[in-house]
């Protein structure tokens, strides 16, 4: 397969009162077209600057992102962003932050009956079909999260990019919306990048896990590949050899190598395989 | 409770009707009673007030003098109505009597100029203030979301806008009118000179809030919304419209609030600063008339002031609701 996004050494300095601050250090990344691939790492080691450098959002010191031969300079609707709160315009209903999205992004290409069906496809696809005229203030946490994501799918982005999209949400939720996103992702074979703090969830997801050393000058310490076959099923996996194997590599990049000293607490050190893996 | 139940059951009538409007009842009495025992207080507290205060034009007017002055100026008014109706009738008479004897005759109609009556200065009070605030908004809400979305334009602007905002509006006005009356020479002007004067004195005063206050919404807006935007691509036309307007439609509204607030004190003050037509005007000549009535005219005046002020405020409030996409606030 040849490389359909790639992030080439990048650097990112942020300005602060005292000098510059390096946030990122050549960081480098390969992504197919049709990967899933996670990006997980301590908090605060660059996950978001990573993201919104690919989304254009930021503008790197050094380096730069090329996606489909051409390279990254603005912001974009072919590489949509899902934001950890969800980020709908909150005086629009759903349909009408779908539609936004649409008109701006299919206006030559679909006529007004046209972008209806695709609005409706997409939140169908979502689930949300039966409060498509709800404004974001009258549906749940994990409801708001699924319009953005169908915001974001309706724009038939050449990459998803989504920070933290299930970050907000209690764990029933969280491992609803990873199925919601598994079927999803089996019927549209996206390429996307999702930056996570949930092991099991990068595991779960993945076709690769990218795994961040910890700023300053952050970079990509370890890449991860999943190879579980899809689709794939959370309780089968539980007991799974491969599937345990792949989250004791994450966890041991985690708190082994990339141990976060001044974070850690007694609890932190002594994580075991049955504890929740949360980092962060 | 069980008269109710005996009264409901032989009338036939729903019991959960009558329950609830009688809760309605309670809720409405209890917003209405405390309102009005505070009014009733201090009309006792300012009658009694009046009573021991002595000024040079006789006795502080109290409540009834005041009520009574409402009466007398609205009786004015009528009065100059009719008048003012009879000289029409008869310029009319006159009129077609000369076209009569001379059908190549141009007819003159001349405007009938008696006294501006108390409800004449109220009606041009509420239109100087309307169009000078109207005016200031059209200047200063897209002026505003202009400075909200440029950092240099703000930071160009913002030394100018902080220096003229605490200077009050009164000190432009004699700046105002020279300047009116050098550039505004029309031989015959749709509308005087004073009303120019007092709009443009109102427009100097309300701009300021609610460029501030636009501009401040504006720079505020969720820096997620605005990304969601750039994401987007959309027009700088479809950025302000979907979402900088909606994000910033409080603080718009509360300028405007602000604003019209200060317009109208400004506008009574620069009134009877400048003897231009209006309610300020109205009570400068009643304090120049002296007469024994003058008082209470002042005073009634001061209370339509006052209502019409807290009128202005509701109906811009009013105009934010309707706007607002959030109806809760
Ligand atoms: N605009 C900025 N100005 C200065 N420093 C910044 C800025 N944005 C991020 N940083 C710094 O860069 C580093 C990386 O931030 P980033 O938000 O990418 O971390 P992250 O991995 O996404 O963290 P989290 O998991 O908590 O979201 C942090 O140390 C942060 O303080
Ligand atoms: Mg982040």
């Amino acid at each position: 397969m040849s490389t359909f996004l790639d992030i080439s050494n990048i650097d990112m300095d942020f300005p602060t009162p005292n000098g510059p601050f390096k946030a990122l250090k050549e960081v480098n990344l390969k992504i197919n077209k049709g990967e899933f691939v996670s990006l997980i790492g301590h908090s605060g080691c660059g996950k978001s600057t990573v993201l919104n450098i690919v989304a254009g959002l930021y503008q790197a010191t050094k380096g730069g992102v090329i996606l489909n031969s051409t390279e990254v300079a603005e912001p974009g609707p072919e590489r949509a962003v899902v934001f950890q709160n969800h980020s709908l315009l909150p005086w629009l209903t759903a349909y009408q932050n779908v539609e936004l999205a649409v008109k701006q992004v299919f206006q030559k290409k679909m006529n007004k009956a046209e972008m209806k069906q695709w609005i409706e496809h997409n939140l169908k696809l979502v689930h949300m079909d039966h409060a498509m005229h709800k404004r974001p203030s009258e549906i749940s946490g994990g409801m708001k999260q699924r319009v953005g994501i169908a915001r974001a799918l309706a724009m038939q982005p050449d990459v998803l990019l989504m920070d933290e999209p299930f970050g907000a949400l209690d764990a029933l939720t969280r491992a609803h919306m990873q199925d919601s996103l598994m079927e999803i992702q089996n019927e549209l074979n996206n390429t996307v990048i999702m930056i996570t703090h949930d092991v099991d969830e990068a595991v779960l997801l993945s076709d690769k896990i990218v795994m961040m050393t910890n700023g300053p000058a952050a970079t990509v310490g370890e890449i991860l590949e999943v190879n579980l076959p899809r689709p794939r099923a959370r309780l089968a996996l539980a007991e799974d050899k491969e599937y345990n194997r792949l989250r004791a590599e994450v966890l041991k990049f985690l708190y082994e190598k990339q141990r976060k000293v001044e974070n850690i607490n007694i609890s932190k050190s002594s994580i075991s395989d049955n504890e929740t893996a949360d980092v962060g | 409770m069980t008269t109710i139940t005996r009264l409901t059951d032989r009338l036939m009538i729903d019991k959960s009707k009558v329950t609830s409007f009688l809760s309605w009842m309670g809720q409405a009495s209890k917003a209405l009673l405390l309102p009005v025992i505070g009014i009733t207080v201090f009309l006792v507290i300012w009658s009694i007030a009046a009573n021991s205060i002595n000024t040079s034009l006789g006795k502080f007017p109290g409540p009834v003098a005041v009520a009574g002055q409402f009466g007398a100026l609205y009786q004015e008014h009528n009065a100059e109505r009719v008048k003012a109706e009879a000289f029409y009738e008869r310029q009319d008479k006159r009129n077609a009597a000369r076209l009569e004897v001379d059908p190549s005759y141009v007819v003159k109609i001349r405007a009938y100029t008696g006294k501006e009556t108390f409800v004449d200065q109220i009606f041009t009070s509420l239109v100087t203030v309307m169009s000078g605030f109207l005016l200031a908004a059209v200047i200063a809400i897209p002026m505003g979301i202009w400075m909200g979305l440029s950092p240099t334009l703000n930071a160009a602007l913002n030394p100018i806008v902080q220096v003229f905002k605490p200077v009050s509006p009164l000190a432009w006005l004699p700046l105002v009118t020279m300047v009116v009356s050098a550039l505004y020479v029309s031989p015959d002007p749709m509308v005087s000179k004073s009303f120019i004067n007092s709009l443009l004195t109102v427009t100097l005063c309300s701009l300021w809030p609610m460029m501030i206050n636009t501009s401040l919404g504006v720079a505020n807006i969720d820096s997620d919304l605005v990304n969601v935007s750039r994401v987007l691509r959309l027009s700088p036309l479809t950025h302000v419209q979907k979402i900088v307007l909606p994000a910033s439609i409080p603080l718009i509204f509360t300028g405007m609030r602000l604003s019209l607030g200060v317009a109208w004190m400004v506008l009574i003050a620069a009134e009877m600063l400048a003897q231009n037509p209006g309610l300020g005007k109205f009570v400068w000549d009643e304090f120049q008339n002296g007469s024994s009535e003058s008082l209470a005219r002042i005073m009634a005046a001061v209370v339509v002031i006052g209502l019409i002020g807290f009128l202005l405020d509701r109906g811009v409030l009013a105009l934010q609701r309707w706007f607002s996409w959030d109806k809760t606030k």
